[in-house]
C-alpha cells in the first residue's frame, strides 16, 4: 500500500469509436497526499471529467495504474466506494424526494447502519445549513441549497477522500463561497482529502495544490503561488484608447514577454520595470494612442493559466513542425 | 430624483429603469429600483439567485409588465413599444439556444430569416459572425460537436446577427474554460466600441471586474450602483487579512473559537490555500489581537497582512448588509 490518498501513474484511456481512436486521457500522472486539496484545472476537452471517472473506477482504463487509498480503480472498485464521495457533473438528486429522504436514500445506498445513520444525519444537516429545510423537497430547493445537499449526501459513509467534478456550476457568489468555506472546514476538521475539477481560477486559488492537465497530460503540478511565480516577467495594465492598435505594438515590441487581452484592458508581461513601462507610453503617444490606468498588477491563477497554456500549445505546434521537416 | 434629471438621462441611456417595481402576490421581486446604462457601456447586474435579476431584465425587453414604474430601451417603453425594442436588442441566455443539429452557418441563417433579413445581408453577416467566432473551416460541422467556446461565440452571433443597438447577455459564460471567457470578452469590449450597449450578468466576480460599471441587486432592491474600483474603495464592511502560518488547519480551528467566543471580532474566517482569510472591522487594530491569539496556541505566525478586498468580498459584504438588517 502506498502513502496516497490518490495516485495515477501513466494512466490512458481511449475511446474507440467505428472510424477513429480518440485519447483522452493521456499519460497522466499525479499523487494527491491524504489531506490535501487539490485542484484540477484546465481547458475544455482537456480530460479533467475522464481522469476522475477512470480514477473512481467508473470508467475502465486502457493502460496505465491508478489507485484511491491504496486500493486499486479496476480491481478494488468496493473498497472505493465504501471510502470515497463523490459529486459527478451537473449531478441532480431525486428531486421528488425531501431532504431528509435524501440524506436517508443516499445513507441506504451506503449500507450505513440506523445507529450511525441517527448520528451523522442531524450533523451533517447542522454542517451544510440544511435544518431548517429537512421537509422540503429537493426539486424546491435553490442551486446553491442543492450543491450543499449534494455534498452532505456524499460525506453520509463518512469518507475519507472526495471528489468533487464542477461542483459549483451555475451558482452564485453567496452560495460559492459558502460551499468553499464548507470544503475549509471539512479540511480543517476532519483532515479530508479533497479532488475537485473546476473551471473557475479563483476556485483554484483555494487549493493547497494545483494540476495544470492538458490534452489529457498533467503539465504543471504546484502549489498556486509557485505556478504564478513559474510566469517570467512583471505585469503591467493599461486601457488603451485604441485596443487592436495598441494590441500590435505591445505584441512587437523589444522586452514583451507576453501579451493577454483582458476586457478592454491589456495585460503585457515585460522582462523589466521601470524601462518597460516607459518605453510603452512612449510608444503609445508617438502613435497617437491615449492611454489610462497604466500600472502593474500581481499575477493571479488566470493569467498564470493563460500563459502556460498558450506556451504548452506552441511548443507542441512547434515539435509538430519540426516532425514534418524531418 | 427630478424628473428634470430622468429627461437628461433618458437622452444618453439607451437602457433606462425608472422606479420599477414588479410583485407577484405578495412577493416583491423587483422594489422601486432605478438606474441607466450609458451607451457604448458594458454594464454588469450582478446579484445572488433569486435576487430580481432576471426579473428585472424581463421587465426591460417587455416579455413581462412591472407593476408600477417603467422600463425603457432606446427610448422605447418596453411594456408599450415591444415590437419596437424587440427590434433593436439582442439577447443571449446561459442555455446558448442553438439548434445542435444544424451546422454553425444554418443556425446564423435561421436567426437571420427570424429577424427578416435579405439573402444578400444573410450572406454578409453569416461571413461576418463566421469570423468573429473564429469558426472558418468549421461552418459546416453540426453545432452540436462544436466545443464550449466556439459554441457560445456562435450563439452570441446569433444574438446580434440583426445589428441591435443593445444587447442583453444572460449567464453568457457558465461552465466555458478562462480561455474560452477571454476571447468572449474579448467580442463583448469590440461590440461596445462599435457603440452597442451591453448589460451582462454572472455569477463570476473575476469576469464582473472587466465591466465599466455594476449594479448590486437584492432582495428586489438596488443596493449598490458604481465602478469596480469605487465600489472596492466604498462598500466593503470591515478590511481583509491575509494570514500566513506554520498550520493553516490549525489556525482556523483557533480562530473559528475565537470568533464563537468573541475574543476577535471576525465577520468571516476561511481557508484560501495555503492561507487563511479573515474579514476584521479594522486590519491595524485587530492584527495584534490575531497574532497573540495563534501564537499563544503554538502555531507560527509568517506574516499577517492586509490584502485589497476582491470583486467578490466587496459583493458579499453587500448583498449581507441588507438582509442582517431584516
Amino acid at each position: 500500500m502506498n502513502q496516497f490518498a490518490i495516485s495515477a501513474t501513466n494512466l490512458v484511456k481511449e475511446f474507440k469509436t467505428n472510424q477513429s481512436v480518440v485519447t483522452a486521457v493521456n499519460g497522466l500522472s499525479l499523487q494527491v497526499a491524504p489531506g490535501e486539496t487539490y485542484g484540477l484545472i484546465g481547458p475544455d476537452g482537456a480530460g479533467k471529467t475522464t481522469s476522475t471517472r477512470v480514477i473512481l473506477g467508473l470508467l475502465s482504463r486502457t493502460r496505465g495504474e491508478s489507485s484511491v487509498l491504496g486500493f486499486d480503480s479496476m480491481q478494488d472498485v468496493y473498497q472505493i466506494r465504501e471510502r470515497v464521495g463523490y459529486i459527478a457533473q451537473q449531478f441532480s438528486l431525486p428531486r421528488n424526494l425531501t431532504v431528509m429522504e435524501n440524506m436517508l436514500f443516499f445513507a441506504g445506498v451506503h449500507s450505513v447502519s440506523i445507529e450511525q445513520q441517527r448520528k451523522r444525519i442531524p450533523e451533517l444537516l447542522t454542517f451544510a445549513g440544511l435544518n431548517d429545510f429537512k421537509g422540503r423537497l429537493a426539486g424546491k430547493l435553490s442551486g446553491g441549497m442543492k450543491k450543499k445537499l449534494a455534498l452532505a449526501c456524499s460525506l453520509i459513509h463518512e469518507p475519507q477522500v472526495v471528489m468533487l467534478d464542477e461542483p459549483t456550476l451555475g451558482v452564485d457568489p453567496v452560495s460559492r463561497r459558502e460551499f468553499w468555506n464548507l470544503l475549509g472546514n471539512l479540511r480543517a476538521e476532519k483532515g479530508l482529502t479533497i479532488f475537485v475539477c473546476t473551471p473557475y481560477m479563483d476556485e483554484a486559488e483555494r487549493c493547497t495544490r494545483i494540476g495544470l492537465i492538458y490534452e489529457g497530460k498533467l503539465i504543471v503540478d504546484d502549489s498556486p503561488a509557485n505556478i504564478k511565480e513559474m510566469i517570467p516577467g512583471r505585469l503591467l495594465e493599461f486601457t488603451p484608447s485604441s485596443f487592436a492598435e495598441a494590441l500590435k505594438l505591445c505584441n512587437e515590441m523589444e522586452g514583451v514577454l507576453e501579451v493577454q487581452t483582458y476586457g478592454e484592458k491589456l495585460h503585457v508581461f515585460v522582462d523589466e520595470i521601470p524601462t518597460r513601462e516607459v518605453q510603452i507610453e512612449a510608444a503609445l503617444t508617438s502613435q497617437g494612442i491615449a492611454y489610462d490606468h497604466l500600472r502593474e498588477i500581481q499575477v493571479r491563477m488566470e493569467e498564470a493559466f493563460i500563459s502556460l497554456i498558450r506556451r504548452q500549445k506552441e511548443s507542441v505546434e512547434q515539435n509538430a513542425m519540426l516532425g514534418d521537416v524531418r | 430624483m427630478s424628473a428634470e434629471l430622468f429627461t437628461t438621462q433618458n437622452q444618453d441611456s439607451p437602457i433606462l429603469a425608472q422606479n420599477l417595481t414588479k410583485r407577484f402576490g405578495t412577493f416583491t421581486a423587483v422594489d422601486d429600483v432605478s438606474f441607466g446604462v450609458r451607451s457604448g457601456e458594458v454594464f454588469g447586474w450582478l446579484g445572488p439567485n433569486g435576487a430580481g435579476k432576471t426579473t428585472t431584465i424581463r421587465m426591460l425587453l417587455g416579455l413581462i409588465k412591472p407593476t408600477s414604474g417603467d422600463a425603457f430601451v432606446l427610448g422605447f417603453n418596453s411594456a408599450r413599444q415591444t415590437k419596437l425594442v424587440h427590434a433593436n436588442v439582442g439577447y443571449m441566455s446561459q442555455q446558448f439556444t442553438l439548434y445542435s443539429d444544424l451546422t454553425a452557418a444554418q443556425n446564423i441563417r435561421f436567426y437571420g430569416g427570424v429577424h427578416g433579413l435579405s439573402n444578400d445581408e444573410l450572406h454578409q453577416r453569416i461571413a461576418e459572425i463566421i469570423q468573429m467566432a473564429g469558426l472558418e473551416g468549421r461552418e459546416n460541422i453540426l453545432t452540436g460537436s462544436l466545443s464550449g467556446g466556439w459554441k457560445q461565440r456562435l450563439a452570441l452571433g446569433c444574438a446580434i446577427v440583426h445589428h441591435p443597438k443593445v444587447v442583453f447577455l444572460d449567464e453568457p459564460t457558465a461552465g466555458v474554460d478562462p480561455i474560452s471567457r477571454r476571447q468572449f470578452w474579448e467580442l463583448i469590449y469590440q461590440m461596445a466600441k462599435d457603440g452597442v450597449t451591453i448589460l451582462v450578468t454572472t455569477h463570476y466576480m473575476d469576469e464582473a471586474e472587466l465591466c465599466q460599471r455594476v449594479g448590486f441587486i437584492t432582495g428586489g432592491k438596488l443596493v449598490a450602483l458604481d465602478s469596480v474600483g469605487q465600489l472596492k474603495r466604498t462598500q466593503m464592511r470591515g478590511q481583509v487579512l491575509e494570514i500566513n502560518v506554520s498550520d493553516p488547519e490549525k489556525a482556523v480551528r483557533i480562530l473559528k473559537t475565537a470568533q464563537q467566543n468573541h475574543q476577535v471580532p471576525l465577520d468571516e474566517v476561511a481557508l484560501y490555500g495555503a492561507q487563511i482569510h479573515a474579514v476584521v472591522p479594522d486590519a491595524q487594530e485587530y492584527k495584534d489581537a490575531i497574532q497573540q491569539v495563534l501564537t499563544e496556541e503554538n502555531v507560527r505566525v509568517h506574516s499577517i497582512e492586509w490584502i485589497a478586498p476582491t470583486l467578490e468580498d466587496v459583493f458579499i459584504s453587500s448583498v449581507k448588509a441588507p438582509a442582517e438588517q431584516n
